[in-house]
């Protein structure tokens, strides 16, 4: 069992773990309680369109997903306030949109297009050293402006109009918010995978409603379920040589689950 | 301070093709409790909004405490939506909502004198028992309780209050209106409050506001109920009913 820790990319993998899972569970749980869940998947798929682009053009895939995925973002929340359509609606629209152009770069690629499908499930154990450097920044990142917004973006997702009413700057903070969410997208989708992301991103914070009786409480267990689910999720995903993403998806799943029945009875 | 709390000239709110509300123009002195009066869809909650700054008016001009809406500090105007508009999946307790009202965004962590002032607010309503209950938990009528407090514990001078007393019984109903009136009486705060209650209204206001996007009548509440007044209220084009005021017995 030890002989996983002194492994320098398991070391990587379980830093890069602790990290996303917690701050996915941090923003998770705004877009639960914003019933916005549909929003991780959309974004995921938005930012398999960029990596697409990057991969025909030859660049980075990072470089192109995280504009790309930044405007698709912008667009989504734009479409909803100022086109009158509701939020699954401009979602829908654009992961489709974005996702069209991503086949068609794909299509375009003479080249075999192998690394734009290992985004798809992604891979945890080949986190590099400057991979984890971007985790570990962008964390930093949502560390701090969640902590200054956290009582903002709660209040008005708790209710709009009221937080309007206190006169806080609702629609910038929804922005803000949003944009965070696409940044960790990006991150995050080398390590858990494009098709496992909105999950990732959802049921920590789903566990975490069943058995708070505060937003503080919801947001807290939801980092701590985020956190140590990553990491319960790929050591056992090591052990039963499985893959790490959708290990850890199944693992949250399953505590969801035992939560649910065990508050039932 | 000006003797009106709020003035509105020409007060217009269009949705797309619709009028909400036609050039309103209105002054409501300080320290009156107006009764807001109208069929459903004549504009209530739309002009309680747009004094919110919630709805944006086409045209028109809207000035609480003779001064421009985006001067209007956090906390100088009272809020109490329509209680079928509130998220109740949401996990919080009564405290907490009393502490957004004050404090102007969501607390995680509550100090002791936060709670204090919470607590104080709550039993000012009658709802210190339910103080740590979820939101989920409470009925309808001690929820709008818990939403009087959040009004109270941050000393506005308007409380604007949209239907505070639907979809609770009779007995319910009566503690909230009076509950509103007091503090309309011994604070001097200025009260709206959309109702379908006309019993209400009249007994608990002392002036009444009809509307029906347009202002029909506004003044005293002794004079609002004329046939007149209610049949151009009520009645729509193509569907005059004829419409009485009677008073139920309210004690």
């Amino acid at each position: 069992m030890s002989e996983i820790f002194s492994l320098a990319f398991m070391q990587r993998a379980m830093i890069a773990g602790i990290l996303l899972g917690a701050v996915s569970g941090f923003l998770g749980v705004f877009v639960v309680q914003r019933k916005i869940s549909f929003l991780g998947s959309g974004l995921s798929h938005a930012a398999f369109g960029g990596i697409a682009m990057g991969i025909f053009l030859g660049v980075e895939p990072m470089f192109l997903a995280i504009p790309f995925t930044l405007l698709i973002a912008v667009l989504m929340v734009f479409l909803k306030k100022k086109a009158d359509i509701s939020a699954d609606t401009s979602i829908g629209i654009l992961f489709s949109v974005a996702m069209a152009i991503g086949i068609i770069f794909l299509a375009l690629n003479e080249n075999y297009s192998a690394d734009a499908y290992s985004y798809l499930f992604g891979s945890i154990l080949n986190v590099s050293a400057i991979d984890l450097a971007v985790v570990a920044a962008l964390s930093l990142i949502i560390a701090v402006i969640g902590k200054i917004y956290w009582g903002r973006w709660a209040y008005s997702t708790f209710d709009m109009e009221l937080a309007r009413t206190s006169k806080l700057p609702v629609e910038t903070d929804e922005y803000i918010l949003t944009l965070l969410i696409s940044l960790l997208i990006v991150v995050s989708i080398k390590v858990v995978g494009m098709l496992l992301l909105g999950a990732y991103l959802v049921i920590p914070a789903a566990t975490a409603r069943i058995v708070s009786r505060t937003f503080f409480q919801m947001s807290v267990l939801s980092i701590v379920i985020g956190a140590v689910s990553s990491i319960g999720g790929l050591i056992l995903s090591y052990f039963v040589d499985l893959p790490s993403g959708a290990v850890i998806i199944l693992l949250q799943a399953i505590l969801l689950i035992v939560l649910l029945i065990a508050k039932r009875i | 301070m000006p003797d009106y709390a709020i003035k509105t000239s020409g007060l217009t709110v269009e949705f797309g093709n619709n009028i909400i509300l036609d050039n309103i123009d209105v002054e409501i002195e300080n320290g009156d409790f107006v009764a807001i009066v109208g069929p459903n869809g004549s504009g209530k909650t739309t002009f309680l909004k747009a004094l919110l700054s919630i709805v944006k008016p086409t045209s028109g001009e809207i000035k609480i405490f003779g001064k421009e809406l985006d001067k209007i500090k956090p906390g100088e105007i009272g809020y109490v939506p329509q209680i079928k508009t509130i998220d109740r999946s949401f996990p919080a307790n009564s405290i907490e909502l009393v502490l957004s009202g004050v404090r102007n965004r969501w607390l995680g962590v509550k100090s002791r004198e936060d709670k204090k002032l919470a607590l104080q607010a709550l039993e000012l309503v009658g709802a210190a028992d339910y103080a740590k209950k979820q939101i989920s938990e409470l009925s309808g009528g001690q929820l709008q309780r818990v939403y009087l407090a959040r009004c109270f514990a941050s000393n506005p001078k308007l409380l604007l209050l949209d239907e505070p007393a639907t979809g609770v019984d009779l007995v319910c109903e009566a503690t909230i209106n009076e509950l509103i009136e007091e503090f309309n009486k011994k604070r001097g705060v200025t009260v709206l409050m959309v109702t379908h209650d006309w019993t209400a209204a009249y007994h608990h206001t002392n002036k009444v506001m009809l509307l029906n996007k347009q202002l029909i009548y506004y003044g005293n509440k002794n004079e609002a109920f004329t046939e007149l007044n209610l049949m151009k209220t009520f009645s729509h084009l193509g569907h005059k009913h004829k419409v009485t005021f009677g008073l139920k017995s309210y004690e």
